[in-house]
């Protein structure tokens, strides 16, 4: 057996510390040590998105992270996008517009559209589809979840 | 027995479209699906599959495995039940290879180990020796004299002598005279066509987490549509009593007919009955796709008759379809939907079940009619293009309605597919004017819808909310529709009432979430367990005041005299006699049990815009509209989403998805990077539609919505795509490679 890393960061403005395998994935070590279970393992190739995070503000597979590179950074989940009770915008949307049907790939576009909208808060509908090209919904079709970004940014642009 | 036909009513909640209720834990990571599961002292389950597309298992040698520390349990085939017969023995078979392994992927030996690094490193030491055969993996090949026998004697009694052993049953239907038919036609056409096998692409993999005892009793918990049907086989394929085992569903990441039964269940279970602790097993991406449900690949011939005004006059099919080194293609119901639009006088079909060296096949959104649409539909379109007819003129002038007797057999009860062919005609999208290289197509499609076994049961909480208790699995957002009829019913705001998928230790058995029949059936048990309920609230009622229960209604959430009585008494609200049923009686909850026999059918149409590109050959969907009957939406949001999420994954199959077996007989594309389903940016907007026509077999009207809306795509797409292209396209999907070949040779020719 590997000897285990031992690895601090930041998840969700908190300080953690785990113990690590060297072969063990970012995505693992937040499922499996953290008890952080929203990201998914869809593919674990970085083809699918259900796992995506923040890794220093960059979004990211987590599934293509070892749990050791994450020293030192920061991350950011789906279970830190709600304020305390208050949803955000982009959770309230899919909410309203049902753009989810099973929501196992929900966290992970989630994040992804979050980090789409810090960069551009007013995306046309190809820069929404395109910024989700990689994080597969079977259920839905997109249509449902495109609409429901877009209000969110137009609700996010209000306030 | 006798059920009230649907009620011609004013609806308050059934209809409006409330936020799901486990809406917020889905968008906040805190939904527990297969994978999400822990418990202490658990071990993580590994399966080795075989590289091999046939070989006959010469040896298994697990003493290396066995001797690692990390490693608490391994099972093969010998850990399991002896003895099954017939679809039993068939999954056991797929979940652990006897004697010879079939596909390529087929489980040979599982382990259980520490951690799943360390289980996973375990499964490089077992050593696995193999005796290769020959094998085939395409239906045509697999039906010829000589193709390698997957297995002898797998055949039932309705294929005809002297059929080769792969060919293990044979189906037809129909009815009339097809070649007097054909003879009173002005243009006839006849095409083959074939379709690659898919894969239903849930994102969420297969995960359990299991623990059995050495006393048999077990705890199962996984990501299933139907966790009744997963306790009954798991216990036969363990050798346990199906009660001694509870099994809990997970939320669910998608299932599409492909978690309808099991796979790594029954491994989980042997392991930990072994290492006796709690074993979790979650499945790679590349497992699911070289070991779990495919869908069948199709080669089908199709002959349609037409006189000159577009009436049809015959129709004839052969669908040949295989399902995997099992009997399991679904080639009747190819058959069987693939002319069900239409009111023939003279049809037939006839399907062939084969088997291949491939994965068993797995149900997947009304299986085996998009293939059978695909055909039926490509050839009415041709026609309709030949006889310069237009393609919706022509389908409504051949539709079936009320009466009109099936292809499949039966006649028709009250039906919508002339509503959703007059509601495409209409739409402004069948008459917007198209780009230079882009074609229209127009699909019709059907699917049966299913009932099966139903038990709910609702129950009074002492402030007068209520908790429902379902037993089919939530694939969709049908957790809300069922608190919208049970609101409904009992006059109750819907955010009164929460409902539960119930494990299998706290409700009767349920049939899986499949065949659409969740709103249908689940919602049926569910009304009629509130007017149980209601029946209950009214008896108190009447005891409080004195009078007779038949002195006693339930209006708008309240027990009410009525006749002498009228306005002697208070009504009393479901809330007030709820707050002392303790002291008036007992506990009040509502029950319904039932197989119910009125799963109405349903047909959509939909149109679908595609452009081509002559010089690549990709083609891109660029406006589909999907029109179809839903009886009665209870939410409609969630009826939309079933109309868009089929019509993608038809656009996907119709033009990406595909198994690609290599020349050794394996799987070269087990990945999303290389199996490519639809990203956000390969779509449009997708239109949608619903038409109403009451199903009489649901109180409220309710069809079935989740599989129909994949039959018309494959068809529409094709159609749309040989218009763009000016080529007949026969063979999906319409790929880059094959559609390009189809322009060239088109060219030439």
């Amino acid at each position: 057996m590997m000897e285990m890393k031992h690895v601090k960061a930041e998840v969700n403005g908190d300080p953690v510390e785990y113990l690590c395998d060297p072969r063990e994935s970012l995505l693992d070590a937040l499922r499996d040590r953290l008890s952080l279970t929203g990201a998914k393992e869809g593919c674990g190739t970085g083809d699918c998105g259900a796992c995506s995070i923040l890794l220093d503000g960059d979004l990211v597979c987590s599934c293509l992270v070892l749990a050791a590179e994450a020293e030192g950074k920061r991350i950011d989940t789906i279970e830190g996008m709600a304020d305390g009770e208050t949803l955000h915008p982009l959770q309230s949307q899919f909410l309203q517009h049902a753009a989810l049907q099973c929501g196992i790939c929900t966290p992970g576009i989630l994040v992804a559209a979050k980090a789409l909208l810090e960069r551009i808060p007013d995306p046309s509908d190809s820069e929404i589809r395109y910024w989700l090209a990689g994080n597969l919904c079977r259920c839905t079709g997109y249509d449902k979840i495109v609409r429901a970004v877009k209000d969110a940014a137009v609700e996010m642009r209000r306030t | 027995m006798a059920l009230d036909g649907a009620e011609i009513r004013d609806f308050r909640v059934v209809g409006t479209r409330p936020v799901r209720p486990d809406g917020v834990d889905k968008v906040t990571g805190r939904a527990r699906f297969g994978a999400d599961a822990y418990a202490p002292g658990m071990l993580h389950g590994a399966i080795l599959r075989s590289p091999h597309p046939h070989a006959r298992i010469v040896s298994i040698d697990t003493s290396r495995a066995a001797a690692d520390p990390t490693v608490k349990a391994i099972v093969t085939r010998a850990d399991f039940a002896e003895g099954l017969e017939d679809e039993d023995w068939n999954i056991l078979e797929n979940v652990m290879a006897g004697d010879r392994v079939l596909y390529d992927g087929h489980a040979v030996a599982a382990v259980a180990a520490t951690s799943a690094l360390a289980a996973r490193d375990a499964l490089r030491l077992i050593e696995v020796r193999y005796e290769q055969l020959p094998f085939v993996t395409d239906v045509d090949e697999a039906m010829k004299p000589g193709a390698p026998v997957i297995r002898e004697g797998a055949a039932d009694e309705t294929v005809p002598e002297g059929m080769h052993p792969n060919i293990v049953r044979f189906h037809e239907n129909g009815h009339g005279d097809v070649e007097a038919g054909f003879a009173q036609a002005d243009l006839t056409v006849e095409r083959s066509f074939r379709t690659e096998a898919t894969h239903q692409g849930y994102i969420e993999p297969h995960a359990c987490l299991a623990q059995l005892g050495p006393d048999g009793k077990g705890e199962l918990w996984c990501c299933t549509q139907g966790h009744f049907a997963a306790a009954r086989v798991c216990a036969k394929l363990v050798a346990i009593d199906a009660s001694q085992l509870r099994v809990t569903a997970s939320e669910i990441g998608g299932g599409f007919g492909g978690k309808t039964t099991v796979f790594i269940e029954p491994v989980a279970l042997a392991l930990s009955r072994k290492a006796n602790r709690p074993v979790k097993i979650v499945m790679g991406r590349e497992e699911v796709f070289r070991a779990t449900g495919p869908t069948s690949s199709a080669s089908m011939d199709v002959r349609i008759g037409m006189r000159r005004d577009g009436k049809i006059t015959a129709a004839q099919g052969e669908f040949r379809l295989q399902g995997g080194a099992f009997p399991s293609a679904p080639m009747e119901f190819a058959a069987m939907c693939a002319f069900a639009p239409y009111d023939l006088e003279n049809v037939k079909s006839v399907g062939w079940d084969v088997m291949c060296n491939r994965p068993k096949q797995a149900a997947y959104r009304a299986p085996g009619s998009p293939m059978g649409a695909f055909a039926v539909e490509s050839v009415i379109d041709e026609l309709c293009n030949s006889l310069g007819l237009d393609p919706i003129e022509v389908r409504l002038m051949n539709a079936a309605k009320e009466g009109a007797r099936a292809a499949f057999g039966p006649k028709y009860r009250r039906i919508g597919l002339i509503e959703t062919l007059e509601a495409a005609k209409a739409h402004p999208h069948f008459t917007a004017p198209l780009e230079p290289g882009q074609g229209r197509g127009i699909s019709c499609g059907f699917w049966f819808n299913h009932s099966g076994e139903t038990s709910v049961s609702l129950a009074l909480s002492y402030d007068g909310t209520v908790s429902l208790s379902v037993g089919t699995p939530d694939i969709g957002g049908s957790r809300a529709s069922m608190c919208q009829m049970a609101a409904e019913e009992l006059g109750i705001p819907y955010e009164n009432v929460r409902t539960t998928v119930a494990d299998t230790g706290s409700l009767g058995y349920n049939d899986i979430s499949h065949g659409s029949r969740v709103t249908y059936a689940s919602g049926l048990a569910t009304i009629e367990a509130a007017r149980d309920t209601i029946d209950k609230l009214c008896h108190r009622a009447a005891q409080q005041w004195g009078i007779d229960r038949e002195a006693v209604y339930w209006q708008d959430g309240h027990a009410k005299p009525s006749g002498p009585n009228a306005g002697e008494f208070e009504p009393l609200s479901l809330a007030e006699i709820a707050s002392n049923m303790g002291a008036t009686g007992g506990p009040i909850a509502g029950h319904f049990e039932i197989t119910p026999q009125g799963a109405g059918v349903s047909f959509a149409t939909h149109i679908v815009d595609a452009e081509v590109d002559r010089e690549t050959g990709a083609a891109k969907v660029t406006r589909y509209t999907v029109v179809q009957d839903a009886g009665k939406a209870i939410h409609p949001s969630y009826v939309e989403g079933q109309f868009q999420g089929g019509a993608a994954q038809g656009i996907g199959w119709a033009l990406n998805e595909e198994y690609v077996y290599g020349e050794d007989g394996r799987l070269q594309n087990p990945g999303f990077l290389d199996y490519r389903v639809p990203v956000a940016s390969d779509l449009p907007f997708i239109d949608t539609v619903i038409v109403e026509v009451p199903n009489p077999g649901h109180p409220y009207g309710v069809r079935g919505v989740g599989e129909t809306s994949i039959c018309p795509p494959l068809a529409a797409i094709a159609n749309a795509v040989s218009n763009a292209a000016d080529v007949r396209m026969t063979h999906l999907p319409m790929s880059p490679p094959r559609l390009l070949k189809a322009i060239q040779e088109n060219a030439v020719g």
